[in-house]
């Protein structure tokens, strides 16, 4: 009997913790499925953040380490630091990434710090339980903006991949979305490349995924893709923000 | 014998810590450390070390910890206000066993208070200081010479016991220069061997194919029993080194002494002079000096208290700080006293000399 689907050898066979709809488990598979393809689970280190993806340690089946929230990007430098001839990523959720870990993520990318980010962008805290996250849209109900995002009093959302890709030194940073087989199709490519060119220690390099969260949302895993649709695609704008390899190219 | 050198105590000790085989180092900048990272970034590439500047001593801390993770001799250093921002980090890589060396010269407090030397992160050091059950090991050496020999301590508890290891200074010792004799450079096999006996856990290269290996560097357990065997665990490895690896001074103690003295670091100096003063005026006065500060040297100080002991002085650059674990260790077989100065404002060898007096008798 011919194979057609499995599990990526990149993934252990512990379940996922998710809720029914999550698409961490989505973003973990592409991941996975890049160091299967790229041939790299040998010499691949990951680190986990604090937020729902916190146990992606037990699910990657490489050398990972668990951060304190919002210090992936720092605990990863230490690594790839210490062992240059590993491939070293963060995956992180948007309160890790862009709250308490601001300085870490600026940092890393400022310094071309040759790790791949993934970062998964649900609008929210969902670990804890639905607060406001630093890319909650603009009037969005969560348990700690109960009556609305209001942004003249805490801000716009942090549109993530345009305030690094001010930076000079990050070699690759690319939006995509998790809603569609099309966009994951497209997030897969941006997943691949952005390890390929960690593989080849050209630098920084980042993708981020809009995502969702059902249960904190209070919307239904269908309907959820669809309001991240209307809602998040606008404002947080799937594209390539950075690729050094083109230019390189010409 | 190799020769003497004279050195600043942050550059002594940078200089045995890359000796040691440290060959990376994060941190930021602080007065009054900031040689030791100036030493670090001059002297690291030379040797094919990684030193880097961090944009925080948070993200420091916890370069740390991911390097601390692959099994490698890696430190961190800074200054009280510092210090305290590498809480969370510590209390992490104590969490998850990981061997580290973290260098506080010490400054005046608390917030940001002010750059001369003290002793004021006694507690933070020895009591916690981040969140959880942990220990760190301390080390509060006394001399430039003893600042530098601290680093290969520091590197071969931290391996030995897979803990974080504090090494506790003061603004004096860092900036005060002395002459200071350097232990051999460590061969690049045995910094190997160093970061081979950590394979069986840390993160590395999967030689041996896929799946042979799937480490994880971590402190967290969700289920509470598991984590009370994690913490249980930590337990047992604090008592064994509670069993091993006391270090301390006894200086002039004997069955003679009129008062047993007990003091750290640079205050320990300061009160050795003045000890040295009172005795060869016919005193007969000892001193016990922590050298781990934690494990603390609880039985020393109580085997010291001999019959014609009326008392004992307890001196810091703090308001009061280690003199609560003398306390304990006495256990009230003797009143304890206490002398100290804070703010950056160091006693001198004459006051330490009239508190002595107006406390001997028991007075
Ligand atoms: C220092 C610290 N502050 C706060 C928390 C609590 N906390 C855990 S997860 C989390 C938010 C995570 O949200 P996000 O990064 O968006 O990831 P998600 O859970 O949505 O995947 C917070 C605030 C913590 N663990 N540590």
């Amino acid at each position: 009997m011919k194979v057609i689907a499995s599990r990526p050898k990149a993934l252990t066979d512990a379940q996922f913790t998710y809720c029914p709809g999550c698409l961490h488990g989505v973003a973990h598979r592409l991941i996975a499925e890049a160091i299967d393809e790229l041939g790299i689970q040998n010499n691949t280190m990951g680190v986990a953040p604090v937020g729902c993806s916190v146990f992606a340690y037990k699910f990657f089946d490489i050398d990972m380490a668990e951060a304190a929230h919002g210090r992936a990007p720092a605990v990863a430098t230490g690594m790839k630091r210490a062992r240059p001839d590993m491939n070293v990523f963060t995956y992180q959720g948007d309160g890790d990434l862009a709250a308490i870990g601001t300085a870490e993520i600026i940092h890393a990318a400022n310094r071309g710090e040759n790790i791949s980010v993934f970062f998964v962008n649900n609008a929210i805290y969902g670990m804890t339980g639905g607060q406001m996250a630093p890319t909650s849209l603009p009037d969005m109900k969560t348990t700690t903006s109960p009556y609305g995002r209001k942004t003249s009093d805490v801000g716009y959302p942090i549109q993530v991949c345009e305030l690094l890709s001010s930076l000079i030194a990050p070699y690759y940073i690319e939006r995509v979305s998790l809603l569609s087989p099309t966009d994951i199709i497209k997030a897969k490519k941006a997943v691949l490349k952005a390890m390929k060119f960690n593989t080849e220690k050209r630098g920084f390099t980042f993708v981020e995924f809009v995502s969702t969260c059902p249960t904190n949302w209070g919307i239904n895993p269908v309907d959820s893709l669809k309001w991240a649709k209307d809602n998040m695609i606008p404002f947080f704008k799937p594209g390539v923000y950075r690729d050094k390899s083109v230019e390189e190219a010409k | 014998m190799s020769e003497k050198i004279l050195m600043k105590g942050n550059e002594a000790v940078a200089e045995a810590a890359i000796r040691a085989g440290c060959r990376l180092y994060f941190a930021y900048p602080i007065t009054p450390q900031s040689e030791l990272i100036e030493y670090m970034a001059k002297t690291l590439p030379k040797v094919n070390g990684t030193f880097l500047q961090a944009e925080s001593e948070v993200a420091a801390i916890n370069m740390v910890y991911g390097a601390a993770g692959t099994g490698k001799r890696v430190m961190t250093s800074s200054s009280s206000p510092g210090i305290s921002l590498k809480m969370e980090g510590i209390s992490y890589i104590a969490g998850a066993n990981l061997p580290a060396v973290i260098i506080n010269v010490q400054r005046g407090g608390p917030g940001l208070g002010d750059i001369q030397p003290a002793q004021g992160d006694y507690f933070q050091a020895t009591k916690g200081g981040g969140h959880g059950d942990y220990r760190l090991i301390v080390i509060a050496p006394s001399s430039v010479q003893e600042f530098a020999d601290s680093a290969s301590l520091a590197f071969d508890l931290a391996d030995k016991y897979l803990n974080p290891v504090m090494i506790l200074s003061d603004g004096l010792l860092g900036q005060m220069m002395e002459p200071v004799e350097f232990k051999p450079r460590v061969s690049d096999e045995e910094i190997e061997k160093h970061s081979e006996m950590h394979y069986d856990w840390c993160m590395r290269p999967n030689e041996d194919g896929p799946n042979h290996h799937h480490h994880e560097i971590n402190s967290l357990e969700i289920d509470p029993e598991v984590l009370e065997t994690h913490v249980n665990k930590l337990a047992e490895k604090y008592k064994k080194i509670e069993e091993n690896e006391i270090r301390y001074e006894a200086y002039n103690i004997n069955e003679n002494n009129e008062m047993v003295c007990c003091a750290f670091g640079t205050a320990a100096r300061i009160v050795k002079s003045a000890i040295d003063t009172l005795n060869s005026e016919g005193h007969n006065i000892g001193l016990i000096r922590p050298i781990t500060v934690w494990p603390f040297p609880t039985q020393a100080i109580a085997d010291s208290i001999h019959d014609k002991v009326k008392n004992v002085m307890t001196f810091e650059l703090n308001l009061g700080q280690m003199v609560e674990d003398v306390k304990l260790a006495v256990n009230g077989k003797v009143p304890v006293g206490f002398y100290g100065k804070v703010g950056g404002v160091v006693f001198t060898p004459e006051e330490i000399i009239e508190k002595i007096k107006e406390n001997l008798g028991g007075k």
